[in-house]
């Protein structure tokens, strides 16, 4: 299971001062704690403050200090592709641009953009007429977003779609649906795609939110997700994730199974 | 047409377990691939044999076997120097005469024993204990110490045992042999505790208990390639050399040790008994093992012609 850690964002309010007053210190102590919390990657998003003309400089600012805290690449996270571009001029290693959506538009600009830098990609399931209702319907755009990457190049180990999970207490009826999707999507190529999921979503304004998103979690591996942005001071999700590698027979079986799964 | 070589991406390796000291080093591990598969990651070091010599002079061996071995059998210093003579690269000094069934030898007659065999030849050295748990870290404890720096692989370290050790590996500066018997969650929790105890990674081997051709040999066969699998896609608690014990398995079955009289539909001994050991080995090589211990030269110089074979690079 692939770890994205959610905490460099600027949605944060840590790290909305942070950026604010140029203050590196939140952003290495998130980047240090969420590397021993085995993230594979850090997501770096400078949040809904910053002005859209002052996002690249503060995207390169909040990459380089995470990259020169731990030796960890980065999910760059912005609706920005200035922003984007950004972060993968001075990124070093394979980054993750999150992402774009299967409008044509989009996909003209960050497909080229991933190909050009050789980095990894994430594909919303979704267009200008917002998120799909059903799996099918996901699939389809999915299918665009792989044909597309893949004529740009891409290969399918670097494409990360994301089927798009909406909060549990306004739209239920999505849960079923991105769990078919996820499987649908592992269909769609040979090798398949890579699967992903910012996982907080799935609880927005619910109660028990860490009880929702482990659970989500694990039925979404069991369909074939493997990636997830989440948050990592979350123990038990962890250990459910541990678990889950386990029961799926990704990892091998050892007693200290909750613990080896933590060691680097 | 063209054909498309299929390639496996792998993550991950094996790490390298280097045993002795220089000039005479042994280095085993650090592939990148599934065995000898070159062209899909880095193949760095060949399987290895380590030749047997045990401290007592063993009862029950067939003809076949002790004939590769006259006069030297009851001294385990001129038995080693005849397996140099033949060229084994590592020595592999099994303490049987420490077993209570045996001669009950004390710890110190043991270090006794595995100095003088030590000081006689210029092969790195593995020395294993008689099995018994609890005799075996006394011995080992003894050895580890006689060696101190010699940079030996010491074992076999059980979950009963591994304290002792893998506490006189860290300060004698030898490798341990961790041993489970054929249970991949074992082994990989037995690394752990072995780690936990500061013992790097590169300085365990895993002995899976490998079974003879006919006795098993696929379930040693089976779990060997799963652990590598999990050690190239990032498995490190199981990412160590394998080490297999072939020859103490091979020579106790019947088809090693029937003779032509007595198995006439079975053909030559010499050539059966040989092609036995030969056979078990190099499969274990084809599951990733890299530390075979066997007993006769014969069978070595077999295993090393099909390994030479196995070792040209096939790059696509």
């Amino acid at each position: 299971m692939i770890l994205i850690g959610e905490r460099i964002n600027g949605m944060f309010k840590d790290i909305r001062e942070a950026i604010l007053n140029r203050d590196p210190e939140p952003i290495r102590y998130w980047a240090k704690r969420q590397f021993e919390r085995c993230a594979a990657f850090l997501d770096i998003n400078t949040g809904p403050t910053v002005d859209a003309k002052d996002q690249p400089a503060v995207m390169e600012w909040l990459v380089k200090i995470a990259q020169e805290t731990v030796d960890l690449p980065c999910c760059l996270d912005s609706t920005n592709p200035e922003a984007i571009e950004a972060g993968l001029a001075v990124h070093k290693g394979k980054a993750l641009i999150n992402s774009t959506t299967a409008d044509q538009w989009k996909m003209d600009i960050y497909l080229p953009m991933a190909a050009k830098y050789g980095a990894a990609v994430i594909g919303l399931a979704m267009n200008e007429k917002g998120v799909p209702k059903s799996a099918a319907d996901r699939a389809a755009l999915a299918m665009e977003i792989v044909v597309n990457a893949d004529a740009n190049g891409i290969p399918m180990e670097d494409l990360y779609i994301d089927p798009l999970v909406l909060p549990c207490n306004v739209g239920q009826e999505h849960g079923p649906e991105v769990l078919e999707a996820l499987r649908q999507i592992k269909m769609l190529a040979d090798p398949p795609p890579k699967t992903t999921m910012g996982l907080s979503n799935v609880s927005q304004r619910c109660a028990d939110r860490h009880l929702l998103n482990r659970t989500f979690l694990v039925m979404s591996m069991a369909a074939g997700l493997d990636s997830a942005i989440v948050d990592l001071d979350d123990d038990a999700l962890l250990d459910a994730v541990a678990a889950a590698n386990i029961l799926l027979n990704k990892d091998i079986y050892c007693d200290s199974f909750t613990k080896t799964f933590r060691q680097r | 047409m063209a054909v498309t070589i299929a390639k496996e991406k792998w993550t991950s390796q094996v790490s390298e377990l280097v045993i002795g000291t220089e000039p005479n080093v042994v280095k085993v591990g650090g592939e990148a691939a599934l065995p000898f598969l070159h062209f899909e990651g880095r193949i760095p070091h060949r399987p290895v044999v380590a030749l047997e010599v045990w401290d007592m002079e063993p009862e029950g061996w067939p003809a076949v076997l002790t004939s590769a071995f006259e006069g030297v059998l009851n001294d385990p210093v001129a038995w080693a120097k005849k397996c140099e003579e033949y060229g084994a690269d590592l020595i592999c000094l099994s303490l049987l005469s420490s077993h209570p069934d045996n001669k009950n030898s004390s710890p110190a007659e043991c270090a006794a024993t595995a100095k003088a065999v030590a000081e006689a030849v210029n092969r790195p050295l593995i020395v294993v204990g008689s099995g018994v748990e609890a005799k075996d870290a006394e011995v080992i404890e003894a050895v580890g110490e006689a060696l101190s720096g010699k940079n030996c692989l010491l074992g076999c370290a059980k979950p009963e045992n591994y304290k002792t050790i893998t506490a006189t590996c860290l300060v004698h500066g030898h490798s341990i042999i961790a041993s489970s018997p054929l249970d991949i969650n074992l082994a990989k929790q037995l690394n752990i505790l072995i780690m936990e105890m500061n013992l790097a990674a590169d300085r365990i081997a895993i002995d899976p208990l490998v079974g003879a051709l006919g006795y098993g040999l696929e379930y040693a066969y089976s779990i060997m390639e799963r652990a590598r699998i999990g050690a190239l896609t990032g498995d490190k608690m199981l990412a160590m050399p394998v080490i297999c014990f072939v020859g103490q398995e091979v020579w106790k079955t019947k088809e090693a040790k029937s003779t032509a009289e007595e198995a006439p539909e079975w053909g030559d001994q010499v050539r059966r008994a040989i092609l036995w050991e030969t056979l078990t080995a190099t499969s274990f090589a084809q599951a990733g093992g890299a530390i075979m211990v066997m007993r006769h030269p014969e069978s070595m110089k077999q295993f090393r012609a099909h390994i030479a074979k196995m070792m040209e690079p096939n790059v696509y």
